[in-house]
């Protein structure tokens, strides 16, 4: 016979793996006099990927952005509290937002190739925080490439347009361009929901393969897509974060009735 | 179900193979009394009928091991559903073997009416334990009904009085057989049919573990967690 307490509910991610890289403490987040976020307390472990769920409307989206703060693009939108990356928090005024947003990128949930060659959407964005030699910039095209599965694909064709590739495709073109500069953390919202389920694939098994190098923060309404691929999960209801835990545990055997309601489908 | 589920089918199925495995519990406990039934009056036709009616309980085993597939494959259900669903695939596999103990006392009691005079005080010698099985397979569907794992709890300590039940029959069965070896037969009959009861008593305790890990989400099979409840 086991002892039960030697015996638990799902192995856990060992601590010793566990190294916070962006720390979330008390963040409000309104816009103009809406409050989107309410003290929003959280840890985004190194080279995990988290998933955030949640209604349409819940802030999961908002969370996100603020991370490399691209909600500073819209006058009338503003974060209080701390999110803590390298040591700095982000949120203060003198943080340069071009260069967190090369440490932090972002992949959005329609694919946005720039209108320009496929060596030309990866090249843009390397160009303007390094000043590489062509040699160089070929070969952080290719292995950006190669890093979002789309090398073997493209690779006779570097000159055409971005926009002549497929969806799926594309969206891999707009990881390849994110990874290009080498960031930290790489910000999906939604990556897969304007694709067929072919590509969707293909984007889930990038996203476990770029775990080896970056961490991954994703927003996706497709909770199957948060179960696969995720190791922590934060489940979001109405701009508060209700649940955050090990994603097999929020699955299996969620400790909030809020959360069991969302993800069996009996509510949201 | 305390909430309903924005899809009012999916809520529908999850109660029809609920609802399903509750008949198919009902059935197989009618199965096991009936036995035990036959067995105390040595009914060999009634034991036939039995045997013929075990058919009933494999067929519904089938369909609803489909229909648990099915409704995975259109739902992929989580949390608590996905533990109902797979508890629900558990307990349909004991129901199906309590059936098949209840056939193995139908069995024993056709035998016994065959050989004829019955030498041993055989049906005395089982009571206890198949009354107390029998209440153990009652509880343990009524705490998968009802969802109550405190009543689950209770009945997998209560397993443990019809497993030393069966080990009072052992013996007592021994020594009828030391005494008269006449009785061999007929001992190793009644033998194997408190065998059968005392698998019931397991299979009863195993509903009632998957009840704990519906409810609670711990899997406490082959542990010592309702000792520890029962003990706090």
């Amino acid at each position: 016979m086991i002892n039960i307490a030697t015996l638990s509910e799902s192995a856990p991610i060992a601590a010793a793996d566990l190294s916070p890289i962006i720390h979330v403490k008390d963040l409000d987040f309104f816009y103009g006099s809406f409050q989107g976020l309410k003290q929003i307390n959280l840890d985004i472990f190194e080279r995990k990927v988290t998933a955030f769920i949640g209604p349409s409307g819940c802030g999961k989206s908002t969370l996100l952005r603020t991370f490399n703060r691209m909600y500073d693009l819209y006058p009338g939108q503003r974060a209080e509290g701390e999110i803590v990356f390298n040591g700095r928090n982000i949120l203060d005024k003198d943080v340069d937002v071009n260069v967190l947003r090369a440490k932090v990128g972002m992949v959005f949930q329609k694919p946005t190739p720039f209108p320009m060659s496929i060596y030309e959407n990866i090249a843009f964005g390397v160009r303007l925080y390094e000043n590489l030699s062509q040699g160089e910039m070929d070969e952080r095209v290719e292995w950006a490439l190669n890093k979002a599965a789309l090398w073997g694909e493209v690779k006779d064709k570097l000159g055409k347009s971005g926009l002549s590739l497929s969806g799926g495709q594309q969206q891999r073109l707009c990881i390849a361009r994110a990874v290009a500069v080498k960031p930290d953390v790489v910000l999906l919202d939604e990556p897969t929901s304007a694709l067929d389920p072919i590509s969707t694939v293909k984007i889930e098994e990038l996203i476990s393969e770029l775990t080896e190098d970056y961490t991954i923060a994703i927003v996706t309404h497709n909770m199957q897509q948060a179960a696969r691929c995720s190791d922590f999960t934060a489940y979001m209801y109405l701009g508060e974060m209700v649940e955050f835990g090990e994603t097999d545990k929020i699955f299996l055997n969620p400790s909030k009735k809020e959360t069991q309601d969302y993800i069996t489908g009996r509510f949201g | 179900m305390p909430n309903e589920h924005s899809s009012r089918q999916y809520e529908q199925d999850l109660e029809a193979i609920r609802s399903r495995v509750l008949q198919m519990g009902g059935l197989v406990e009618k199965q096991f009394f009936d036995a035990l039934a036959s067995f105390r009056l040595l009914d060999a036709r009634e034991a036939e009928r039995i045997i013929a009616a075990d058919l009933e309980v494999n067929q519904m085993e089938v369909a609803l091991d489909d229909a648990c597939s099915h409704l995975i494959v259109k739902r992929q259900p989580a949390a608590n559903d996905l533990r109902t669903v797979m508890a629900t695939i558990k307990v349909i596999t004991d129901l199906e073997r309590v059936g098949d103990e209840a056939t193995k006392i139908a069995r024993a009691a056709g035998q016994l009416q065959n050989r004829g005079l019955v030498p041993i005080a055989h049906e005395d010698t089982i009571r206890v334990m198949a009354e107390h099985a029998g209440k153990l397979l009652h509880k343990s569907l009524d705490a998968f009904a009802r969802l109550d794992h405190k009543l689950a709890t209770r009945l997998i300590i209560d397993d443990e009085k019809v497993d030393n039940e069966f080990r009072a029959v052992m013996r007592n069965i021994i020594t009828f057989m030391m005494e008269d070896p006449r009785t061999i037969s007929a001992s190793l009959d009644t033998l194997w049919v408190a065998k059968a009861i005392e698998r019931i008593g397991d299979h009863a305790k195993n509903i009632a573990e998957y009840v704990v890990y519906i409810v609670e989400g711990k899997d406490i099979r082959h542990t010592d967690y309702a000792l520890q409840q029962g003990a706090a």
